[in-house]
């Protein structure tokens, strides 16, 4: 269903941070993006998307340590909602039955 | 990680992150780029880190994280501003008469503030031509008689080079001078009077003369003569005026050898119009032989040096007089010189024993008091009309809040309507000052322009007029702006209890204040006319003064009154030691029978000649005239009947007065005469016979005579006997009236100021009895449908308002007669503090009031019932 639709950079940040599980904030995120997928990610608009995803119910967030080199200030830990889990499933099986519903086509050959 | 304090962000964008970023995000958000600078700039340097800083920073600003800002007023502040123009133009435009009675209230008041601001300008202004100003002093003298010290403004000609000697180093210039009067020039045909004096050649520089042809020292050859620009036009027309001869009272022959700017005529100098070489006064009058250090005769300015002291000097040569005086007068007079700044000279120019004690100043505050008042009218007038017809724009701010105005935004519009009222005002003001300004220049005999050209001026004019509209609106606008919309908007509006009261408050103090102003003028006409109107004893009609100027007349004094009798235009003639309006002298120290012991006595002491009782026409009580037929006259006293008083004599014919050894018999009582200040209680006086001395010859000319030609042929009999000096004379009539001019001037100024605060007053009243009648017209008609009689309505509607007038005139009759008892007690001679003037102008209020509240009231009380319960 189109409701539970995610935009491609949306379900790689709720991807990444899943994957960095508990120590998913600001930061890290950018890193592990950066790493795993070798594009440059600017701080607004991974921001604008978590905020974004947070609204929608997929992500949660609570404030964990302060250190000096932030300034003082509290890191804001993200972590996936099992209704975050959920549609992140829905799209991967969505995903899955199309990949699945090609039909018997060599897919090298057809992009060759 | 380096904790230098350069490695922090860069503070502004930091600041700027802080202020758009949504309050939520900022802790978190600050933390992560706080990480990742800190990060870079171990990485890749600290310009490295600051740059992508900024960079993340303007990143961020995105719709999800910026925080939401309310609508800036700021940016729909200029179409608000135009808008507020608009409605207010609409408005004043929509209530004509209403607008018309607020600007021209306004507008009376703002040229009066205006006007006295001018003056006191002007008044400040004066001596201020003068470059040095600041270190030209007078050097006057203090002088002690009877134990009063007395200042004299006169020196002697011996003091110039005496300074000269001793202190020329504190000096630059010091110049002699007999005064300024008016003189004959002659220039072939041409004969013209003009005012100038003789002075040293320091003159010119002292005043920093600027000369339009020639030099300034011009002056140092003894024959020149420097003419004003004005003076030299009417000597010689277009002609070169440079080198040509002409002739200072038919004998002087000088020559022009410069001509300057003419003196501002707001200035001690103003009618200096030309001045001849002191040398020249010296040779003519003889001064050399005759005049030393005991006639005091001449003025002597003074320019000190730069940065001398003027006080430290003015102390320096206290005893230069003293010093050079005979020990024994030096002693008695002990006379102190000092200098008198010209920055004093006309601000505060009078002394009262030996020390300064002000002058025209108390008129500046006076003045300036006047014109707050008037100022303060017109606002109360402004603010009580626009609150009275608030209710008229109840509902229009009442839709403008419900539409979203703020509170701040109904009041700054009423701010900007009362500002574009003053500024229409200021232009209708500046129209009312040109058509004034004339007759108010020969009121208070000045010649002030508008200074059209000074930017000052306007700055001053138009930040009065911005001040004005603050002061004026400040209360509307915040009274308005509170009004509440839904009341407003669901008619039940009804201006509250409060805003009654204050309303009345302030009519209350406008009258209060106008009342006062117009009692206090009554009363200052009331004085001066009960002084013109005093008896004087004498008869002032027809007395001309001659002062006497020649030996020659005193020692020929009986051939010079035959030959004058023999004109047939004289009727009497008679001579005096001082003038009858001023006597001066003083005789003390008499002992008489039935004398109180202790009483150490002075009279005022005048000289005549036998003739002077018939002369002055004076009423003898008791007693006897002078007479020639008895010796015994010579040495015989009248006395007038205050002398009798003070003295304490039952019957003092042919008793005697005595004093070192001399017996004088007084043979006749005199009514008692006004001889010194009309305002004082005449004094004892003595009156005797001396035909050996006087300074001043009265006479008396016929009542059939022609009185021009009589002076003329008076003149050539004077100049028979005293050929050096030229011929003056003085109207006693006239030497007396000059004695109110300055009161009645500042009363002529005060009562024109008080009119126009009471026309401000009406003004308002107007205004507010119409709003008022026309609020209430719908009531009227219930009341009259009802059977209200006409009168029962009218006296309804009068009512308040008289009331109003009445406690302010109560209230401006206690404060006024308790400062104007005050003020009249400094005369001795004064009116009393009677009830007319405070019924004359409560009365004629009163009446007014009512006559004013009738004209508004009648037509909507006549009006059909009909007519005003139909609308809507």
């Amino acid at each position: 269903m189109s409701k539970h639709h995610l935009g491609e950079f949306e379900e790689v940040v709720l991807l990444t941070v899943a994957v960095l599980h508990d120590g998913a904030y600001g930061v890290a995120i950018i890193d592990e993006m950066e790493k795993r997928l070798e594009r440059k990610v600017s701080i607004g608009s991974l921001q604008t998307v978590l905020r974004r995803l947070e609204k929608k119910g997929y992500l949660s967030s609570k404030f964990g340590e302060a250190t000096k080199v932030r300034g003082g200030k509290r890191k804001r830990y993200f972590c996936l909602t099992s209704y975050g889990r959920k549609v992140l499933q829905t799209t991967k099986e969505q995903r899955l039955d199309l990949w699945n519903a090609i039909p018997n086509l060599d897919l090298k050959k057809g992009y060759a | 990680m380096p904790k230098k304090d350069d490695n922090n962000p860069p503070n502004r964008i930091l600041s700027f992150f802080r202020w758009f970023c949504r309050p939520e995000y900022l802790e978190d958000l600050e933390g992560d780029l706080r990480e990742r600078f800190s990060r870079r700039s171990e990485e890749q340097g600290i310009h490295h880190a600051k740059r992508h800083f900024t960079l993340d920073v303007l990143r961020l600003v995105r719709p999800g994280l910026i925080r939401s800002f309310p609508m800036r007023i700021e940016i729909t502040n200029k179409a608000m501003f135009k808008n507020y123009l608009k409605t207010g133009w609409r408005n004043l435009n929509k209530n004509k008469g209403f607008s018309s009675i607020n600007i021209g209230g306004l507008a009376i008041g703002m040229t009066v503030a205006m006007l006295i601001g001018l003056w006191v300008y002007d008044e400040v202004s004066y001596n201020g031509q003068f470059k040095n100003v600041d270190r030209i002093a007078q050097v006057l003298q203090n002088n002690t008689f009877n134990g009063e010290v007395e200042t004299s403004f006169n020196q002697a000609m011996q003091l110039e080079p005496e300074l000269r000697n001793r202190y020329g180093d504190y000096f630059d210039y010091i110049v002699t001078t007999p005064g300024t009067y008016d003189q004959l020039l002659t220039f072939e045909e041409k004969k013209i009077t003009k005012s100038g004096s003789y002075m040293g050649p320091d003159i010119t520089e002292m005043l920093s003369l600027k000369m339009v042809k020639g030099t300034r020292n011009a002056l140092k050859s003894p024959t020149s003569v420097l003419l004003a620009e004005s003076t030299a036009a009417a000597l010689f027309g277009d002609q070169n005026p440079l080198d040509k001869s002409l002739k200072i009272n038919n004998e002087l022959l000088v020559t022009v050898k410069g001509v300057y700017e003419d003196i501002p005529s707001n200035s001690t100098f103003g009618d200096l119009t030309f001045i001849a070489p002191w040398e020249l006064e010296v040779k003519r009058r003889n001064l050399k032989e005759r005049a030393d250090w005991r006639h005091s005769w001449f003025y002597t300015y003074v320019q000190v040096s730069e940065h001398a002291d003027i006080q430290k000097i003015s102390t320096l040569i206290e005893d230069v007089k003293f010093n050079n005086m005979d020990a024994e007068q030096a002693n008695k007079e002990r006379p102190r010189l000092f200098l008198h700044p010209m920055v004093d000279w006309y601000l505060y120019g009078d002394f009262e024993n030996g020390i300064n004690s002000g002058g025209r100043i108390e008129y500046l505050w006076l003045f300036g008091t006047i014109a707050l008042f008037v100022l303060l009218l017109a606002c109360i007038n402004f603010m009580n009309l626009v609150t009275a017809r608030s209710e008229r724009r109840a509902k229009e701010i009442g839709i403008r809040k419900t539409l979203g105005s703020l509170r701040s935004q109904v009041a700054r519009q009423f701010l900007v309507e009362s500002i574009l009222v003053s500024g229409l005002a200021f232009v209708v003001s500046l129209i009312f000052l040109v058509g004034i300004l004339p007759s108010f220049n020969v009121v208070a005999q000045k010649q002030i322009g508008i200074p059209w050209a000074n930017l000052l001026f306007w700055l001053i004019c138009i930040g009065y007029a911005l001040l004005t509209g603050l002061i004026a609106g400040v209360y509307p606008s915040l009274y308005l702006s509170a009004f509440r919309p839904i009341e407003t908007l669901k008619g039940a509006f009804r201006s509250g209890r409060f805003e009654g009261v204050s309303r009345r408050v302030l009519v209350v103090i406008q009258f209060t204040a106008s009342i006062s102003l117009i009692i206090a003028t009554l009363f200052v006409y009331r004085q001066v006319q009960f002084v013109k109107d005093r008896p004087i004893g004498y008869d002032r009609d027809r007395l001309v003064r001659i002062p006497v100027k020649s030996n020659e007349i005193v020692n020929k004094f009986e051939p010079l009154q035959r030959d004058l009798l023999n004109t047939g235009v004289v009727e009497e003639i008679a001579g005096t030691s001082t003038p009858i309006t001023a006597t001066t002298n003083t005789y003390n120290n008499y002992d008489w029978e039935g004398k109180a012991p202790d009483l150490s006595n002075e009279f005022v002491g005048l000289n005549v000649t036998y003739d002077f009782g018939k002369m002055v026409d004076w009423e003898i009580e008791k007693g006897r005239d002078f007479s020639r037929d008895y010796k015994r006259d010579g040495t015989a006293f009248i006395l007038n009947e205050a002398a009798v008083e003070y003295m304490g004599l039952e019957n003092p014919i042919g008793t005697y007065m005595k004093r070192d050894g001399n017996n004088h018999e007084i043979i006749g009582i005199v009514k008692n005469l006004v001889t010194q200040s009309p305002y004082d209680p005449v004094k004892a006086t003595i009156f005797r016979i001396d035909e050996g001395w006087f300074n001043h010859l009265y006479i008396r000319l016929d009542r059939s005579s022609n009185m021009q030609a009589a002076l003329t042929q008076i003149e050539t009999i004077f100049e028979n006997y005293d050929q050096l000096n030229p011929f003056e004379y003085e109207f006693l009539d006239q030497a007396y009236a000059s004695k109110f001019q300055d009161s009645e001037r500042i009363g002529t100024l005060a009562s024109f100021f008080s009119i126009l605060a009471i026309l401000i007053s009406f003004l308002g009243l107007f205004g507010l009895v119409a709003f008022v009648a026309e609020k209430r017209t719908k009531e009227l008609g219930i009341r009259k449908i009802l059977g209200a009689s006409e009168a029962n309505l009218h006296r309804m509607l009068s009512k308040e308002f008289l009331i109003l007038v009445l406690i302010s005139y109560l209230i401006a009759s206690l404060f006024t007669g308790y400062f104007i008892g005050g003020w009249l007690s400094q005369f001795e001679y004064r009116s009393k503090l009677s009830w007319l003037p405070f019924a004359l102008a409560g009365g004629s209020v009163l009446v007014l009031t009512l006559l004013i509240v009738s004209l508004q009231t009648i037509r909507v009380i006549k009006s059909n019932p009909v007519e005003s319960l139909r609308m809507e």
